[in-house]
């Protein structure tokens, strides 16, 4: 049986692992290396690094980046953060990254989402949507969530899956950091709308919150950051307690 | 012992040669004829779209050469499906070797699945030591079916094959190179075959 992934976010800046509390304030939680491979030892299904620096730096030190993760660690991970052309996922893909995702570049200019999946595959292919609740609308958020527009979640969500993406990274901005749960209505919603896998981020703060989201939210797969990276949960205890509640994980 | 990952322009390639180096082993990219016939263990990879992949197969020549190797040869993902007789994809005939015509996962599940599934009904030494129901890595939209050629089956939707084998032919729909410690044993496994 297909089971609920659990996916540490490594937010990454100078080389360095960071996390933000709402997209600001930044804490330095160790080095992505050693952090990624004691994460596949734990029990992590899946890895995802966000360059929240991509745009300041040289692409260069996240390519080395990845070579190095690549070399250690057995279980796949997703690169994401600034990526905005077919030349940037080439290299990202040939220093052994499993999946990129791709956020604002998108959204200004779709058809990458179909270059890319033509020349790489649906399944390499993550598109993370950022999106705050405004008076009742869900709104897509650039620029790590500090840019509003006028776009629909769920109007973008749809569009991507039919340009050929393999999977929604969604984060609510609304939860994010609140570690009040994730926003399971829009997260159910969702999920029922495309046919392609939905990964839930933004707001886990308990194992209820994971529980909740997988049945309440219809999500295939759940982020989160500082709760592991500041050992406030352990996976092993997590997916103990979510197979308890009859959710398939891998133990 | 000389280990050879077909390199034909479609696949994650460095994450099987990282998977190898943490087993103690080298393996060597390569689209050479000759070297790929002279070695020990051959890794067929791929990822993508399969008309295209094939097309790169045949471009190159490797279309002929593989399915005539004599040593173990392991075909992972796209390179499992692109081993089988065709594959619904793109509509293309693959190298014929697995008696299976691969399909799309019907729309009742998500497409593509992605992430961690277990396989059951193991057989042949791939799988030695390796406990039944067992998590693997798989992302695939397309599928072979349960065939003769079966040596693992999972389920997603149908019953379906989670590898393949004939003589000295392996194939895994899953990615043995990022299914952890799970993982690592099925190369090692697939390594120590004579």
């Amino acid at each position: 049986m297909l089971t609920k992934r659990i996916i540490p976010c490594l937010d990454i800046k100078n080389g360095r692992t960071v996390k933000g509390v709402n997209f600001v304030d930044l804490r330095d939680a160790g080095d992505p290396v050693e952090l990624a491979q004691i994460y596949a030892d734990k029990g992590a299904d899946e890895l995802v690094f966000l360059d929240i620096s991509a745009t300041e730096e040289k692409r260069k030190t996240l390519a080395d980046l990845v070579y190095h993760v690549a070399e250690k660690v057995n279980i796949p991970f997703t690169v994401g953060g600034g990526i905005s052309s077919v030349a940037d996922v080439d290299m990202l893909l040939q220093n052994g990254a499993d999946k990129v995702s791709i956020n604002s570049s998108a959204v200004k200019r779709p058809e990458l989402i179909n270059e890319l999946v033509a020349k790489f595959g649906s399944q390499c292919i993550v598109v993370a949507i950022d999106a705050k609740l405004i008076d009742g609308y869900w709104k897509v958020h650039l620029v790590g969530g500090k840019v509003p527009t006028d776009i629909d979640l769920f109007k973008w969500a749809k569009e991507v899956e039919e340009r050929g993406a393999g999977e929604i990274l969604f984060t609510s901005m609304n939860h994010d950091g609140t570690k009040g749960g994730f926003a399971n209505k829009a997260l159910a919603k969702l999920s029922t709308l495309v046919n392609i896998p939905v990964i839930a981020s933004g707001g886990a703060g308990a194992i209820s919150h994971f529980t909740d989201t997988f049945t309440d939210g219809k999500a295939d797969a759940a982020l989160a950051a500082s709760i592991f990276h500041f050992k406030e949960i352990e996976i092993k205890d997590l997916k103990q307690q979510l197979q308890k509640e009859g959710i398939p994980v891998r133990l | 012992m000389k280990i050879v990952i077909i390199d034909y322009g479609a696949g994650n390639i460095q994450s099987i040669k990282f998977a190898i180096q943490r087993l103690g082993f080298k393996a060597h990219l390569t689209n050479d004829v000759q070297e790929i016939q002279n070695a020990d263990k051959v890794i067929f990879p791929g990822v993508g779209e399969a008309s295209s992949a094939m097309k790169k197969l045949t471009g190159s020549g490797l279309d002929k050469v593989i399915p005539h190797l004599k040593q173990p040869v392991l075909g992972i993902c796209l390179g499992m499906q692109l081993m089988c007789h065709s594959s619904e994809e793109g509509n293309t005939k693959g190298l014929g070797i697995f008696d299976l015509d691969v399909v799309r996962f019907p729309l009742s599940v998500k497409v593509p699945q992605i992430g961690w599934n277990q396989i059951s009904d193991l057989k042949s030494d791939l799988f030695r030591n390796i406990p039944e129901t067992s998590h693997i890595y798989l992302v695939h939209s397309f599928y072979a079916p349960i065939g003769k050629e079966t040596i693992a089956t999972s389920e997603y939707a149908l019953p379906y094959s989670a590898a393949l084998g004939k003589d000295n032919f392996y194939g895994t729909q899953f990615h043995p190179e990022k299914s952890s410690a799970v993982g690592a044993h099925i190369l090692q496994n697939f390594l120590d075959l004579r």
